[in-house]
């Protein structure tokens, strides 16, 4: 059995991973209400511009002078898989899971004979992803404190994405993410961002109220003004669903952490006392035996 | 009857109130909505745009930077990357 002053030391070193924990938790908590309501303030935007583009690209799409950005290359061998994690650890398996299903879909495209590039958000998931696929990662970034990122970083990272997308460096783009559904459970999500896909719903409709809408420029042109800024408002709610999600899953794994401290303090406290009362007792038969000998 | 007029960015929406009337620096020139105008759809340049907030007071001048305006019988909404 380790002596008393081992154990006391253990028992307060203990204590302070839990008051760290503890604060960690209750850091991660007040930052998970503000990355929440920081994707509810981005809602409105992104639904009303997913309408107009689903609007403008079901007039505009069909025609063959279509922008690259809807219609495409026309090949999908060339795969982009951007993937978006955080520059932290200590967020449970927030991290992992992400870069989890990046890799399970890539080894997919890989076995179809398919190329796969990647281009990483966020050093934790470029750490996973490189053990496997050094020579394919094109570019990282790590973005920082996730709950502060501006729509400006998630504008210049579409634009990097367009560019590279222009210079025929790859067919499709996939966006990896976790969309926050609760505290408990945050999703990996994979998205199509490249071409951009056109929401089903809301098709067709030109008219409003009978009357026709009237364009100026014109379609095409507000179309190719939108497109680039559709996608960036996709990264930038990805990379919101991720703050929230990594202050969930942070918060839920300080918890466990916290309780896991409580419970060890616990056990070694009784057993901090069983020793000490042995240690009673031995002294008290000590004297008392002492005594009878006199 | 006022118009409804929306300033919505990624961040936020930024307004949501009935006024006189707006008027939006469209790529094409500035054009001016009044409630009860033909459905219309324009990029916008770098500018500012003008709320009046009733007829013949002093505007107020909202800068906003790439952006799209649209016009419905809803009302107005403009859809900025900045503003502010």
């Amino acid at each position: 059995m380790a002596s008393l002053k081992a154990l006391k030391i253990r028992i307060g070193s203990v204590k302070s991973t839990q008051k760290i924990t503890k604060a960690m938790k209750m850091v991660a908590a007040a930052k998970l209400r503000r990355a929440q309501e920081a994707a509810e303030a981005g809602r409105p935007y992104a639904e009303r511009l997913e309408g107009v583009v689903a609007r403008l690209a079901a007039k505009v799409g069909g025609a063959d002078n279509a922008p690259l950005l809807l219609s495409g290359t026309g090949k999908d061998q060339v795969h982009l898989f951007v993937v978006a994690t955080s520059d932290k650890g200590l967020a449970g398996a927030f991290n992992t899971n992400i870069a989890r299903l990046a890799r399970r879909r890539a080894d997919e495209l890989i076995a179809q004979g398919k190329t796969v590039k990647f281009y990483t958000i966020g050093r934790k998931g470029r750490g996973v992803l490189a053990r496997l696929y050094r020579d394919q990662i094109v570019h990282s970034d790590e973005p920082g404190d996730l709950g502060k990122l501006t729509f400006e970083s998630a504008r210049a990272y579409a634009d990097d994405i367009i560019a590279r997308f222009q210079a025929g460096e790859f067919d499709v783009a996939h966006l990896f993410y976790a969309t926050f559904k609760s505290v408990l459970t945050q999703e990996p999500t994979e998205q199509q961002i490249l071409p951009v896909k056109v929401p089903a719903k809301a098709v067709g409709d030109d008219t409003d109220g009978g009357a026709v809408m009237e364009y100026e420029p014109d379609e095409e042109s507000i179309l190719a003004d939108l497109l680039p800024r559709a996608i960036a408002i996709q990264i930038y709610r990805a990379l919101r669903e991720n703050a929230a999600s990594e202050q969930g899953s942070k918060m839920t794994a300080m918890d466990n952490a916290t309780r896991n401290a409580g419970d060890l303090i616990k056990r070694l406290q009784i057993e901090y006392n069983r020793s000490r009362q042995a240690a009673i007792t031995t002294e008290l038969v000590e004297i008392i035996s002492g005594a009878e000998a006199l | 009857m006022p118009l409804h007029f929306e300033l919505v960015t990624p961040e936020k929406l930024l307004r949501s109130e009935e006024v006189h009337m707006v008027v939006v620096p469209g790529s094409e020139g500035d054009f001016g909505v009044l409630e009860g105008h033909a459905p219309f759809m324009s990029t916008i340049r770098d500018g500012e745009i003008m709320v009046h907030k009733t007829a013949g007071g002093t505007p107020e001048a909202i800068r906003v930077e790439g952006g799209l305006a649209e016009v419905t019988t809803k009302g107005l909404t403009v859809l900025a990357e900045k503003a502010g």
